[in-house]
């Protein structure tokens, strides 16, 4: 069975988006629009799959009302996953790989927003022996960077030059939140948000959706012109305990870019919510200077919680539907410092 | 339509955590001012005890006290610190190796500065005045100074409790904000769905069944029919009515939907299915931006709805 | 072809109102350790772990997956985390199952777990956040009013509510795992226990409990390379629809009869009540148990009150229903559905001890959550699907 991705939207990424923690206000038109891009109606999609959080909304069940923007009638095959939605699109893909649908049609949402995000975060961490201290997550991550520093493995001018190539793609990227030409010298000019980590260095905060269409075989050739096909989807978790990972690499990482198979890659669009990770995930799934990083700018410009991931994906999927590239890797990650990751890779042919 | 409506929410609990054969000696050993470790399938140390093995996922059962000194293989500056981290004042979050451990902890470094941290810095743990059995016995870590006193022993402890309280600032939607701006104005207004035709009250940013936002406007008048309900016995947190009462599934007139709402104004047991009733509205000076406006519905001078004109709304 | 599944192992916590000798990861590592055993399954034979619960702000964690991936295994493999309400258990059993189906992966451990106790669920649910409504009725009054709505439209006499719970607490004294073990439990008893949410009476709702259920599922391979029974996945399904929408059917939903009717084609099933042979149902509060017999297709519509009354619920009747006891005797919400799942899989491997149903070939598991809006289902058999 091939299954490929047809189609992705996302809603444009904002610091404070117009939207309900449902999610419900992003959701609509971007289903909307999804949809109408390949002539399909809600109807039409065998299988619904979302990821989002509660913790993100402050309470219970949050994602219940993102259904409504369903329209669940009659009623319709649905799953979700309190995880960025990249994981909710290896939920549908081995679902249509079982053969049970043909389409299926993944989204996540998180209004980032709402809470306070850096703390709302510590409560991944162990909650008996860790989150008690409520460690954010940006100053993990800036414990992470210094291990790197220290190691020679990147500094904080290369650091930099990551947050200046991503601001310069996401200029193409109509729902970055921030994009632009800026110069390594006035970033590094600027104070520290966590030392050694600058303002650049971190994703900002933001509210947004993003949805990604699949489709099986013929079904995908009939919809779209030049299907996204996957021909490799990983994932693996390591262990969250900091202490005990090589922080300044990422085992999970290179074992699912390993599984998924990344060679021949011309772009990949990686998940990384810090410029030190960027620089850590290329080298961790073993990507050369010849691959295109993040054409659409990337989480740096533009990390909606629950669906950066997805979008990722939904990104690397675009270059190839648009002929722009052949062979292309999107990358999700979640947990701690990188504690989690899933590689997609999507071929045209 | 105006600006969606927002408004602050917290929610706030005591968790209270069992810790088990592992968790439960390390946390009693911090309120003895002592740190324990655990020996992996390796042999090496991690500090704190870990319940499983990253590799082998065996239960780790050899704890090895190790020392409260040791050695910062990273550091970050947490110049502004959020509520319940373990300083208020700027501090340094870091990764310490603790002598007899093999794999470091995450914790907190008194530094003042960050001129005055840096990666190879000695530190010792800065024991909490009243200690109960927590991470947060050790306070934080600082610059070394006397060895450490054993403390006295403590009683086993079993149980730890951890305070967790979020902020947000909650949404409504627009089809919502224009239903409570008509609620504070005295007015009952539901919205009609532009596909399906059906009228929900409260409107929805999405028909449920069209994935399309309600728009339409339609006023009401608040008399409603009882379609089902229960008489509440029982009482539970946050409970705004003594028991015994009635909670109803009601389709107010105009509408096709029910609506969960309190019955008064009649005994409990004397509530029906097919029950005509009102609204109340609480008195005008009370009114806000709020559902609550409406205090409770109440029989009506009516008779009673046939089945068969709700029956299928149940 | 369809690629087939089968269930090799199972294993579930003793469950109670706390269980304060464990932490988080050692409650979920009671269940899969006895899971692993019973599926003769090492560490290394394990490729990708699904772990199901309910809602993070029930044990004050967000995805707690991650912090427990060392305890459940799932270090260095891929690991899922499905959150559907309370049908999640079910649904984690569900995606734990179409990983094998659909050739990815070999071996997966699935595990679902609740500790109600780190917090207080009614608190967690009861969350009223600004311009709503602050829920009037408590946890056993979403739901009251719906079973009021069947008595009415089936004409079921008000003992059937007090009939289930007096079967399924008995049946949960046969269970050594079951929270509430009620041997000497009688209809008078029920009857005289205080009505709660009338027409709920105490005796007739499930208790909060911590626990979790853990299950190995393998590809044929595996399943034919097991020195003991098995339990194939003949079919699954899952079905959603809206919380509250214009028509919607709370008695008797239509997306759990979709996903019944989708389940018993799926299974080559075409008389349910003749050709299942035990069912666990989830059923929180007794009177759910008719409901969901019509909902299932097990009766026609308005009739489900007549096989218990007739006691073909029983154990020894034509459809046993809950043997095990059930969610009334069991509760740790994320678990429920897996439990469940869990249940009708020891029936068809005839494993269940002393609540085995004789000669168990083909067993349902079912879960429900959100306001009867999500279902998830399956059908397990002692033998593969022909």
């Amino acid at each position: 069975m091939e299954v490929a991705v047809i189609g992705f939207a996302q809603a444009p990424n904002q610091r404070h988006g117009q939207t309900t923690t449902n999610g419900v206000e992003m959701l609509v038109p971007l289903f909307q629009e999804l949809l109408t891009s390949r002539g399909l109606s809600r109807k039409d999609i065998g299988f619904w799959c979302s990821g989002s959080s509660d913790y993100l909304a402050g309470r219970a069940f949050s994602f219940v009302t993102a259904v409504d923007a369903i329209g669940a009638w009659p009623p319709t095959m649905e799953s979700h996953v309190e995880m960025d939605a990249a994981w909710a699109l290896y939920e549908a893909w081995v679902k249509l790989l079982t053969g049970e649908a043909d389409t299926a049609l993944v989204y996540g949402f998180g209004k980032s927003s709402a809470g306070n995000l850096r703390r709302v975060m510590a409560l991944q961490l162990d909650p008996y022996l860790v989150a008690p201290l409520w460690p954010d997550s940006v100053s993990i991550a800036a414990l992470q960077a210094r291990l790197g520093m220290q190691a020679g493995l990147w500094s904080e001018k290369e650091m930099a030059d990551v947050a200046v190539r991503s601001r310069a793609a996401a200029l193409s990227n109509p729902a970055a939140q921030i994009s632009g030409h800026v110069n390594v010298e006035d970033l590094l000019s600027q104070p520290f948000v966590a030392d050694p980590l600058r303002a650049h260095d971190c994703a900002p905060i933001t509210d947004g959706a993003a949805a990604v269409l699949l489709a099986t075989g013929d079904r995908a050739r009939e919809l779209c012109e030049r299907p996204a096909w996957i021909t490799g989807f990983a994932h693996r978790v390591d262990t969250q305990n900091i202490g005990l990972r090589d922080l300044t690499t990422s085992v999970s990482a290179a074992k699912a870019a390993a599984d998924a198979n990344v060679d021949g890659i011309d772009v990949a669009e990686i998940h990384a919510p810090f410029t030190h990770q960027d620089i850590l995930l290329r080298n961790a799934m073993g990507l050369d200077s010849s691959v295109v990083m993040n054409p659409s700018g990337g989480a740096l410009c533009g990390n909606p919680m629950f669906a950066a991931g997805l979008a990722r994906i939904g990104s690397a999927a675009t270059e190839i539907m648009a002929g722009r590239a052949g062979r292309a890797l999107g990358h999700a990650t979640s947990g701690p410092a990188l504690q989690q990751n899933l590689v997609c890779v999507l071929e045209g042919r | 339509m105006g600006m969606p409506l927002q408004a602050p929410m917290e929610i706030s609990f005591d968790y209270t955590r069992s810790l088990g054969p592992v968790l439960g000696p390390f946390m009693t050993a911090l309120a003895e001012r002592r740190i324990l470790g655990s020996r992996g399938s390796d042999g090496r140390v991690h500090a704190p005890a870990i319940e499983y093995d990253p590799v082998t996922f065996e239960p780790l059962t050899e704890l090895v006290e190790v020392a409260s000194t040791g050695t910062v293989l990273s550091w970050s500056w947490m110049p502004d610190p959020f509520d319940g981290q373990p300083l208020d004042r700027p501090f340094a979050w870091a990764l310490i190796l603790l002598d007899g451990a093999d794999t470091p902890m995450l914790h907190a470094v008194d530094a003042g500065s960050p001129e005055n941290i840096s990666t190879g810095m000695r530190v010792q743990a800065r024991w909490a005045a009243a200690r109960t059995g927590s991470i947060r016995d050790i306070e934080c870590f600082a610059e070394p100074g006397e060895p450490d006193e054993p403390g006295e022993r403590v009683e086993p402890v079993t149980m730890v409790t951890t305070p967790i309280r979020l902020r947000y600032q909650h949404s409504a939607s627009p089809q919502e904000s224009a239903y409570l701006r008509a609620l504070a104005e005295g007015r009952l207004v539901a919205q009609r769905c532009p596909a399906c035709t059906k009228v929900y009250l409260p409107p929805r940013g999405a028909c449920p069944t069209c994935g399309v936002p309600t728009e339409e406007e339609v006023e009401l008048t608040g008399t409603a029919t009882v379609t089902t309900f229960c008489i509440v016995n029982v009482p539970f947190p946050g409970q705004r009515t003594k028991p015994p009462y009635v909670y109803a599934s009601i389709v107010v007139d105009g509408t096709d939907i029910p609506m969960l709402h309190l019955i008064l104004g009649c005994p409990a047991d004397e509530v029906r299915m097919g029950m005509r009733v009102e609204a109340v509205w609480k008195p005008q000076e009370q009114w806000g931006m709020s559902p609550e406006n409406i205090d409770h519905f109440r029989p009506a001078d009516e008779p009673d709805a046939p089945f068969e004109s709700y029956a299928h709304h149940l | 072809m369809k690629l087939q599944a089968a269930v090799l192992g199972t294993g579930q916590t003793h469950h109670t109102t706390r269980r304060t000798d464990v932490s988080i990861a050692g409650l979920c590592r009671e269940a899969i350790d006895r899971a692993m055993a019973d599926a003769e399954t090492s560490w290394d034979q394990i490729d990708a772990v699904v772990l199901g619960k309910a809602p993070d702000l029930f044990e004050g964690v967000m995805m707690p997956e991650l912090f427990l991936a060392d305890a459940i295994g799932a270090t260095g493999k891929p690991l899922l985390r499905v959150h559907t309400a309370g049908s999640v258990g079910g649904a984690t059993g569900i995606v734990a199952s179409s990983l094998v189906r659909s050739g990815v992966h070999k071996r997966v451990l699935a595990i679902a777990f609740e500790k109600q106790s780190e917090s207080n669920a009614m608190w967690a649910l009861s969350i009223n956040p600004p311009f709503t409504m602050p829920l009037g009725a408590g946890a056993g009054g979403y739901f009251a009013p719906h079973m009021r709505a069947y008595i009415r439209r089936s004409g079921a006499p008000q003992h059937i509510g007090a009939m289930v719970a007096v079967k399924d607490r008995r049946n949960g004294s046969r269970n050594p795992f079951a929270h509430l073990r009620q041997p000497d439990i009688t209809m008078e008893s029920v009857q005289a226990s205080p009505m709660l949410w009338d027409p709920i009476r105490m005796d007739e709702t499930c208790p909060s409990s911590d626990g979790a259920c853990a299950m190995v599922i393998g590809d044929v391979a595996a399943a034919k390379a097991s020195s003991r029974p098995v339990a194939w996945i003949h079919a699954t399904a899952m079905r959603t629809e809206a919380t509250f929408f214009a028509g919607k059917d709370h008695v008797n939903p239509q997306a759990g009869r979709d996903a019944a009717a989708a389940l018993w084609k799926d299974a080559g099933i075409t008389d349910p009540l003749k050709e299942i042979d035990a069912a666990e149902i989830y059923v929180p509060f007794s009177w759910f148990e008719p409901m969901w017999l019509e909902n299932l297709g097990f009766a026609p519509d308005g009739t489900g009150w007549k096989l218990t009354e007739a006691g073909d619920t029983e154990i020894g009747g034509r459809l046993p229903v809950n043997p095990s006891g059930g969610v009334m005797c069991s509760n740790p919400i994320g678990a429920s559905g897996l439990l469940r799942f869990a249940e009708a899989a020891m029936q068809v491997m005839g494993r269940a001890g002393d609540h085995q149903v004789p000669d168990a070939r083909k067993a349902l598991g079912h879960a429900y959550g959100g306001g009867s809006q999500f279902f998830s289902m399956w059908v397990v058999g002692a033998a593969p699907l022909a």
